[in-house]
């Protein structure tokens, strides 16, 4: 029995791994019928994998078997891999058992499609309800949400799931068409766009009446695959900023492509995924959503791709010199929030303890500015006098000078000869 | 001028009581412990007055709102001198200034505060993630830790909560004491000298057959789940660094 259950769970969390959602933050279960688990606001990472990616979930596929046959997934039907299935109960223990020993948060439960839409949303809603119901478990739950299953069924697992999901998968509907040709954009919109009018429709009524179950308190997120097809920074930033917009997302998850097949539609295997690229999208995303930048200033026709060697706020800086240098003594807050080096803290900081007195330089550097990159964007109090302007290019060749990015280890530059 | 203190928060509140009543000036707040008695400077001892403590303790209350009174607290169970002398001069400047002397962020004493207490918070909210109970045969799930700050009484509450139908004892093996809940409330306890080696006995040696099966599973998931080909040691250390490792199931044995 234990042979066996290994053997599942290491089909089914190797096959399920791919998705990156693991966040639990955002649950708002409180553990009021002394059963088990009491979320935590800002969510907990429980461990990291040696990839250094957050295990917060228990986060594995109900089963591998899948109908369908997307070029880009591990589990597509045409691969020739093990496939397992877990039972309704081994899901269920499993979480529990992990969740009391305080290995997890909750679970984040996924699944390849069996039969139907319809029967593979079922068998999910039955983990759920089991779960919540039956073991009084008030941890969190993350469900994807099956493209197609009916409305009902869908309606029903939100009042049990924490978080639920869908994922686009390709950032254009041509580069889902090349290589998942069943699926489109619509099928993920859909649902979306239902979950989203019953979130805002159990918060109307909350207003109203106190005991309205909750619905999905901790919102929806969605995937994308980046690196697969051939869209540009551009596409894929304004298709996250459309979905943010239209669809009240709380996260949109970019996923750099791991090779795993040998169609030639696709990188080869063996290639690297693009970790760069990846962390300077997300890095887009965070000054989309903290920072107050639109998505056109630091993405447009004239600059479809962002920088490698430096992160997209210092490379809007550099091309926007003429908002510089800003006075850090008498700046709006939204200004300071747009200088390289300066972030949501210590910009906070900044405007609180201005009202005490000019701020210099060396209280600059406690209060957690990076002074070296920021040095250059701003005045305070004991700036010291400077004749020249530098254009950006020297700019940037000073920080890239000083600093060492983690992601060029042997990057060999090239001599100067003078 | 020394001032000596006990090490309880009460000794350190009365020590700004003292120092209000009298204003010798500059002081340093020592351990009495740690205290080397030199021929230069003279010696305060403080001793434990609750009433003065709790005057101040009102006063601060007055001075502060509730997110930095829980930085206050976090600052002090951080345990080191820097801080109880930090958190001395924090408590001149907010008494001597109007109300709102928290956001001069300018102000060394109250950036220190802000920031010590922020690696406090941290320290419990890795406790609240890397403790790993073992399920003892007698039913209760414990765990013996070693933080570097003194954060038990911080993680009471979030345990407390997220437990509530399972007894567990979570022990701190540096500082002697633990917690204790049994299925109503919580409780501190200490365990003699034996009690506290059986705590770091490894699981798999007095537990039963289902502990190592929940062990081997969890080993595996976090095997299965780790994407080779994204390999980063440095960020993975970065997130879980190497001293907590004794504590967590997945990296023992491997």
């Amino acid at each position: 029995m234990s042979e066996r259950i290994r053997e599942k769970l290491n089909i089914l969390a190797d096959a399920a791994k791919y998705d990156v959602s693991c966040s639990s933050s955002g649950g708002t279960r409180k553990n009021d019928n002394k059963g088990l688990g009491n979320s935590h606001a800002s969510g907990i990472c429980h461990t990291y994998t040696e990839d250094g990616r957050c295990v917060s979930l228990l986060k594995i596929l109900l089963t591998n078997h899948c109908i369908y046959d997307c070029a880009f997934c591990v589990s597509r039907k045409s691969n020739d891999i093990e496939r397992a299935a877990f039972t309704v109960e081994e899901v269920v223990s499993l979480t529990i058992n992990f969740y009391r020993r305080n290995f997890i948060e909750g679970l984040f439960l996924s699944s390849g499609i069996f039969k139907n839409a319809d029967f593979t949303m079922e068998r999910l809603l039955k983990v759920v309800k089991k779960l919540r119901l039956e073991e009084r478990f008030n941890g969190y739950i993350h469900l994807k949400t099956i493209p197609g299953a009916s409305e009902d069924l869908l309606r029903e697992a939100g009042l049990y799931a924490d978080r639920m999901s869908i994922n686009l998968e390709m950032p254009t509907e041509s580069g889902l068409k090349l290589l998942a040709p069943e699926k489109s954009h619509e099928d993920v919109k859909r649902p979306l766009a239902l979950i989203q009018n019953q979130i805002i429709q159990f918060k109307d009524e909350k207003k109203l009446i106190k005991s309205t179950p909750k619905f999905v308190p901790a919102g929806q997120s969605t995937q994308m695959v980046i690196g697969a097809t051939p869209e540009t920074d551009k596409d894929i930033m304004q298709m996250a900023d459309v979905f943010y917009k239209n669809f009240s997302l709380k996260r949109v998850y970019y996923s750099g492509y791991i090779p795993i097949s040998n169609d030639n539609r696709l990188p080869m295997i063996g290639s690297q995924p693009p970790l760069v690229r990846e962390n300077r999208l997300y890095q887009t995303d965070w000054l989309m959503r903290f920072y107050g930048f639109h998505v056109n200033e630091l993405l447009n026709d004239a600059n479809p791709q962002l920088d490698a060697d430096i992160d997209p706020k210092l490379s809007w800086a550099l091309r926007n010199l003429q908002f510089f240098p800003v006075d850090i003594n008498i700046a709006a807050y939204k200004m300071i929030l747009r200088i390289p080096g300066i972030g949501v803290e210590s910009a906070k900081k900044i405007i609180q303890a201005r009202k005490f007195g000019k701020l210099r330089i060396d209280q600059l550097k406690k209060i957690g500015v990076a002074y070296n990159r920021a040095k250059h964007f701003i005045r305070c109090s004991d700036t010291p006098y400077q004749l020249k302007d530098y254009q950006g290019t020297q700019i940037k060749s000073f920080i890239l000078a000083e600093s060492q990015s983690k992601y060029l280890k042997n990057d060999t530059q090239q001599l100067n000869l003078f | 001028m020394i001032y000596l203190i006990d090490g309880s928060l009460e000794s350190l509140l009365c020590a700004v009581f003292e120092w209000f009543e009298r204003k010798p000036g500059q002081i340093s707040i020592q351990l009495e412990k740690h205290h080397q008695p030199d021929v230069f400077r003279p010696v305060l001892k403080i001793y434990n007055d609750s009433n003065k403590a709790d005057r101040v303790w009102k006063g601060l209350q007055k001075k502060l709102d509730k997110n930095w009174m829980r930085r206050f607290y976090c600052t002090f169970l951080s345990e080191s001198t820097e801080a109880y002398q930090h958190l001395f001069e924090f408590c001149c400047y907010i008494f001597f200034n109007p109300n709102g002397a928290t956001f001069n962020y300018g102000n060394p004493f109250v950036l220190s505060l802000s920031q010590i207490s922020r690696k406090v918070e941290r320290e419990k909210h890795r406790m609240e993630a890397f403790i790993r109970f073992q399920h003892a045969e007698d039913g209760i799930f414990y765990c013996g830790i070693e933080p570097d700050f003194n954060v038990l009484p911080l993680i009471m509450n979030h345990f407390r909560d997220r437990y509530a139908d399972q007894k567990w004892l979570i022990y701190d093996l540096n500082r002697h004491y633990g917690l204790y809940y049994d299925l109503n409330r919580v409780e501190e306890i200490s365990l003699n000298h034996d009690e506290e080696k059986r705590l770091q006995v490894p699981a798999a040696s007095i537990l039963a057959d289902n502990e190592k099966l929940y062990a081997t599973l969890w080993k595996d998931y976090f095997k299965s789940t780790n994407i080779a080909a994204r390999k980063n040691t440095k960020l993975h250390v970065q997130h879980v660094p190497k001293r907590y490792w004794k504590y967590l199931t997945e990296k023992m044995g491997l």
